[in-house]
């Protein structure tokens, strides 16, 4: 089992520590809802060091990345960060990753902890076109924390000594901290406002110690995975092997938005317009429980006893108090407002199609 | 942990308290509650349904996952409590008190013997640390 730079911290801080993919992670530190409700109200701390983080440098780096992934990336300024899937040649998805823009030459790639050496095989493979490219994985020697939630840029402030105003949303910057430089990405995965911070290994639990001593006095405080789930459900965020996988394309679910059909190529195109040509059979969609009970992955959804898709998400929402859930269903079935049954054990419960993100921040 | 030393208890987690000859009330221990953490929803079995020992009776959900709770003993369910239904951190807040699951009449007092008594149950919790 791989550690991050932070296990000894985590235990110190009592977490229920529990195997993620090849990582042993925080599962809680406290209440998973107690967690939650403090990202809502106030910040919290999150290592996300397990995630692979990879460098693309070349001359080709930019038809590199246009190659793989099904955003566009020739939308992106320097220093922005971009939201993609990448797809095989069916369209299925691989993964669905961060595009760190540093310039036309050089990216980096977040993502999903579990597909860190599925990922690199696929970038290697692809990259024989593009040659001359370096593929770095930063991953154990780069650390990752986020620090989410309405006072986490003021609390970030006092660490840094910076003013983050000029960081708008998906764009990251480096700043200089503890005689090296960290990089500062206005990204997350909480439906709040904050940060996600890079710095490096040997650093990051000095980064850790100081962020909690200068802010846990406002409410700050150290989040672990179970939290981490219920607010990115919250917020409409998808989850890789949960709602995503091989066998999914992005067209089938709410991140469509993210396939750029009007760009020359990527890989998956092909499939995708095939696809779309043809008709989208399934669809996935937000809902809530109306009768009482919780939904899970992988539980069926039925219309009139028949079975016509599957949870793919489901979870207690602890910012609405309902049970809520992400589900694939035949597309007939995918408008807003529909009734539709999720069967729990035994049972099959009433629940109704809903728009999501399920918990929207208020902007200031 | 609190183990009140009037109960009995199952190798599973749950408790029982003879309230008449005839009928025990159950619920899950304090250790049961404090492992699940947050509990978000409970799934009693109807009035009337016959139990039997060792077998799934209700469902506890924390946020994370679902969990099978064990009949400790078989039996009929007499009356369920509504209340942690509605309002399921009773059994986080109150496991032997406002968080009861269930009285049942039991169909075999013998069975009440294979239980175990407070100290027994604090080694079976220890050990499985």
């Amino acid at each position: 089992m791989e550690k991050t730079p932070l296990y000894d911290t985590h235990l110190k801080f009592n977490a229920k520590m529990v195997s993620f993919h090849d990582y042993v992670m925080p599962l809680q530190y406290d209440t998973i809802i107690n967690e939650h409700h403090a990202v809502r109200k106030h910040a919290g701390l999150f290592d996300i060091s397990h995630m692979g983080r990879f460098e693309i440098s070349g001359d080709r780096a930019f038809p590199f990345i246009q190659h793989l992934i099904t955003n566009d990336a020739a939308r992106l300024a320097d220093k922005q960060v971009l939201y993609t899937p990448i797809c095989n040649e069916q369209g299925g998805i691989i993964d669905d990753v961060l595009v760190y823009k540093w310039h036309a030459k050089r990216f980096m790639l977040v993502v999903n902890c579990g597909n860190t050496g599925k990922d690199l095989l696929w970038l290697q493979k692809q990259a024989t076109d593009y040659q001359p490219l370096e593929i770095r994985d930063l991953t154990g020697s780069l650390s990752l924390v986020a620090i989410q939630g309405p006072e986490s840029v003021r609390m970030s402030e006092a660490v840094f000594n910076t003013k983050f105003d000029a960081l708008k949303r998906f764009f990251f910057d480096e700043y200089p901290w503890d005689g090296a430089q960290i990089i500062v990405s206005r990204t997350g995965y909480t439906g709040e406002d904050g940060f996600e911070i890079f710095v490096d290994a040997k650093q990051v639990v000095k980064l850790w110690d100081i962020l909690l001593e200068m802010n846990a006095p406002d409410g700050l405080r150290p989040v672990g995975l179970g939290a981490r789930d219920t607010l990115r459900l919250e917020a409409g965020l998808l989850l890789y092997g949960n709602d995503m996988d091989e066998t999914i394309t992005p067209i089938e679910t709410t991140i469509d938005w993210t396939v750029k059909f009007d760009k020359d190529h990527f890989i998956g195109k092909e499939s995708l317009l095939r696809e779309r040509a043809k008709g989208i059979e399934r669809r996935m969609i937000g809902f809530e429980m109306i009768d009482r009970g919780i939904p899970r992955h992988g539980y069926p959804v039925l219309k009139d006893n028949l079975t016509t898709g599957k949870v793919t998400s489901g979870s207690f929402s602890p910012s609405t108090n309902k049970n809520i859930g992400l589900c694939l269903v035949q597309s007939q079935y995918a408008g807003i407002a529909e009734e539709m049954k999720v069967r729990i054990r035994d049972g099959d419960y009433k629940a109704r199609t809903v728009k999501t993100p399920f918990y929207k921040r208020e902007l200031k | 942990m609190n183990m009140p030393n009037e109960l009995l208890y199952a190798k599973t987690h749950e408790w029982v308290k003879k309230v008449n000859p005839k009928e025990v009330i159950m619920g899950i221990t304090d250790f049961a509650q404090q492992q699940l953490k947050d509990i978000v929803f409970v799934e009693l079995p109807a009035v009337g349904k016959e139990l039997k020992a060792g077998a799934p009776c209700a469902v506890v959900e924390s946020v994370k996952a679902a969990y099978d709770i064990y009949a400790p003993v078989s039996g009929k369910v007499v009356k369920v409590n509504q209340k942690i239904q509605e309002k399921p951190q009773l059994v986080n807040e109150d496991p032997y008190g406002e968080g009861w699951f269930l009285q049942m009449e039991i169909s075999n007092p013998n069975e009440l013997g294979s239980l175990l008594n407070p100290d027994q149950y604090r080694v079976a919790v220890e050990s499985e640390h």
